[in-house]
């Protein structure tokens, strides 16, 4: 055991404070979501200039070469620095990798330099109406067509659809097929006929995701990732890095939220009640736990090439607290969180979507049960 | 940033399993595990002990947890931490030897509580800390009632209410308390360990309406709770004990969080255990009940959960 960082890591983390400090992302627009994402469009513009965009991707695709420790402390000092994530987040948190994995050199060649750039944003169309947590029940199809395929169906939960050039899309490419086999991943074109984005208005009011309904649209040959029938393998590499960075933004937000409930606690007195003072230690020990099983986690990464039990574990846990911190919020501040519009009341309808998006807390737990403790499979 | 323990550790916890695999029933065991050195593998080597680390401790003392082992370990580990933290030389010399040595039985508990103490017994001697002010007291012939408590492998007693003072260990126990209650936490999460093994064991074996019980979801989400409770208390246990070692001004926060972490899930993975063997989980026969009954133990043992998190409150709230 030992919890430390190196030097270089130690110095990797003190260039990046510098950098930030330095080059603040700037007032976040409220209330106008377009307005959002061209803030953190302009601030991945800003991360790219200083060399601080793909920390995690190898030099030789433009990024920076860190290693998973210093991706860790990338987005950890970001959390820190209250700066939000790069706008191609699912760029260049799942599109390059699974390109870099599985990708044709052309197509790294066509693909990864612009979304570094932030020039043309990403998003990711697998979630269907009725392919939900049982990915494998896709219906969205592809046939021949021309010198390439032709795809109709619906995508659901496809956030940035409006704002991207190109998506991350899974069709069924065999007729005959069923669940994972007869899969095909493409890079799909947003921009042309065929391809309609309809905003899907969330309990927060607002529209981070989308319907994407998809009829006759095209995709060359070329596109295709991975080969035919591949789908389900090269999706699976896309999921799994999902969870890995992200926990550490995450981890980091929720312990500024706590901060804040904090001293909102302490400025108006109830801070003193003993039955706070239980539940603020309770999301404080809980908080750690998540900041230590992230560091656990990716230890394992590190050492044995592939995520332990901590990935599922502190997905599930996090998306507890955060739903706990919330609600606590609404104890402490008062009317306040229940105000439309403020931040406390943004955070409680929000909070309801954690144990939902990337992966449900139900199927966490079967994952849990039968990959980690062979429970065997449910009937 | 590396959890994983380095070879030498790792031997210690695969000696320390095996070993207690197979001398699960066994009379004479503690003799043995003095043999081996593990009655002082906290202690000093000047005062008689290996002199290691409270990570090796801990690694320890999770595995007699594993265990249930019926061993005077876990008293005699923490009255020595509090002694070579706070006693004189004097009162090191006099008790850390003969503790190493296994010669004399020690017991450590929470002045101002009447709390069961663990392994504690008459005539040995004790260590009575005040957990507000961080000073202790020494007893070489300690003032104890012994106690049947609900756990049955292992000797628990009261303080005597009329106990006259004992001698003042000049040098503070306040950090020695910490790493105790992480000794603790350690113990408890090898309880959870061995109850998490035995369910999940038994749930894929035990089969009703034709098949095993393990592939009901209700009973699967039970024990992937179980799971999590018990790598919460892992990471936060290790984290802690590292802390004691490494990095001193974390232990007190730190040493809270292992505690509350542990006692909780102590308290939950082994219910689980019974509740998930359904029937039979509640038969005396039955292995879980003896976690649940020493986890029950452990949990309140030192100042429990609540009063954990009252402390981590005082620390980051003010």
């Amino acid at each position: 055991m030992d919890l430390t960082f190196t030097a270089a890591e130690e110095q990797f983390r003190q260039e990046l404070r510098t950098w930030l400090a330095a080059n603040p992302p700037g007032p976040e627009p409220r209330g106008d979501e377009d307005a959002h994402y061209a803030w953190r469009r302009d601030w991945q513009r800003m991360l790219h200039a200083g060399g601080w965009t793909g920390v995690d991707w190898p030099l030789e695709y433009g990024g920076r070469g860190a290693s998973l420790t210093e991706s860790a402390i990338f987005f950890e000092e970001l959390g820190h620095a209250r700066a939000p994530l790069p706008a191609n987040a699912l760029g260049l948190l799942l599109g390059g990798p699974t390109l870099m994995s599985w990708g044709s050199e052309e197509q790294k060649e066509r693909f990864l330099a612009p979304i570094l750039s932030a020039e043309e944003i990403w998003c990711q169309g697998f979630s269907e109406p009725e392919a939900g947590s049982d990915l494998a029940a896709i219906k969205t199809r592809a046939v021949r067509g021309g010198d390439g395929w032709v795809i109709s169906g619906q995508k659901v939960w496809t956030s940035t659809a409006q704002y991207a050039k190109w998506c991350m899309l899974v069709a069924r490419t065999d007729p005959e097929s069923t669940r994972h086999k007869g899969l095909t991943y493409f890079l799909l074109d947003m921009e042309q006929e065929g391809v309609e984005v309809v905003p899907l208005r969330q309990i927060t009011g607002e529209s981070e995701f989308n319907e994407l309904f998809l009829d006759g649209a095209r995709v060359p040959d070329a596109q295709v990732v991975g080969g035919v029938g591949n789908g389900w393998m090269v999706a699976l590499t896309t999921l799994m890095n999902e969870r890995a960075g992200l926990a550490f933004f995450l981890q980091v937000q929720l312990r500024q939220q706590l901060d804040r409930l904090v001293e909102a606690a302490r400025a108006n007195g109830a801070a003193e009640e003993p039955l706070t003072r239980d539940r603020l230690a309770d999301l404080h020990l809980r908080t750690e736990l998540l900041r230590l099983m992230a560091w656990r986690g990716l230890g394992t990464i590190e050492r044995y090439g592939q995520p332990g039990p901590e990935g599922s574990l502190t997905k599930w846990l996090w998306s507890e607290t955060n739903q706990m911190l919330v609600q606590t919020a609404v104890d402490v501040v008062g009317a306040e969180a229940l105000t439309a519009g403020s931040p406390w009341s943004f955070a409680l309808l929000r909070a309801r979507g954690n144990s939902i998006e990337g992966g449900t807390t139900e199927i966490l737990k079967n994952v849990v049960s039968e990959r980690i403790l062979g429970l065997p499979r449910h009937s | 940033m590396d959890f994983e323990f380095s070879d030498e550790q790792r031997a210690i916890r695969d000696t320390a399993r095996e070993l207690l695999a197979e001398r699960r029933a066994g009379e004479g065991l503690w003799p043995e595990l003095v043999e081996l050195g593990w009655a002082g593998i906290g202690i000093a080597e000047e005062n008689g002990g290996q002199g290691l680390g409270l990570v090796e401790l801990a690694i320890l003392a999770e595995q007699l947890g594993h265990a249930c082992a019926e061993t005077p370990f876990l008293g005699t580990a923490l009255a020595a931490l509090a002694i070579e933290a706070g006693g004189d030389a004097a009162q090191r010399e006099r008790c850390l030897p003969a503790l190493a040595a296994g010669e004399r039985g020690g017991a450590l508990t929470l002045a101002g509580r009447r709390e069961l103490i663990p392994d504690a017994a008459a005539g040995e001697i004790l260590v009575v800390a005040d957990a507000d002010g961080g000073t202790g007291e020494l007893y070489l012939e300690a003032p104890i009632e012994p106690t049947e408590a609900i756990d049955p492998r292992r000797r628990h007693g009261l303080l005597r209410p009329d106990a006259a003072a004992g001698d003042p260990l000049p040098g503070g126990v306040a950090a020695a308390l910490d790493r105790a209650r992480v000794v603790v936490a350690a113990e408890i999460l090898g309880l959870c360990r061995r109850a998490l093994e035995e369910t999940v064991a038994y749930v894929k074996e035990r089969r009703q309406f034709g098949v095993p019980v393990g592939s009901f979801q209700a009973v699967k989400h039970a024990a992937a709770q179980m799971l999590r409770d018990t790598e919460m208390a892992a990471v936060a246990t290790y984290y802690a004990a590292w802390s004691a070692d490494f990095d001193a001004p974390s232990l007190p926060a730190a040493a809270a969080i292992a505690k509350a972490a542990a006692a909780d899930a102590g308290r939950a993975v082994t219910a689980a255990a019974i509740q998930l063997h359904g029937g039979i989980g509640f038969t005396w026969e039955a292995d879980v009940h003896w976690l649940f009954k020493r986890a029950q133990v452990d949990a309140a043992y030192l100042g429990g959960a609540a009063s954990q998190r009252a402390r981590l409150a005082r620390l980051t709230t003010a």
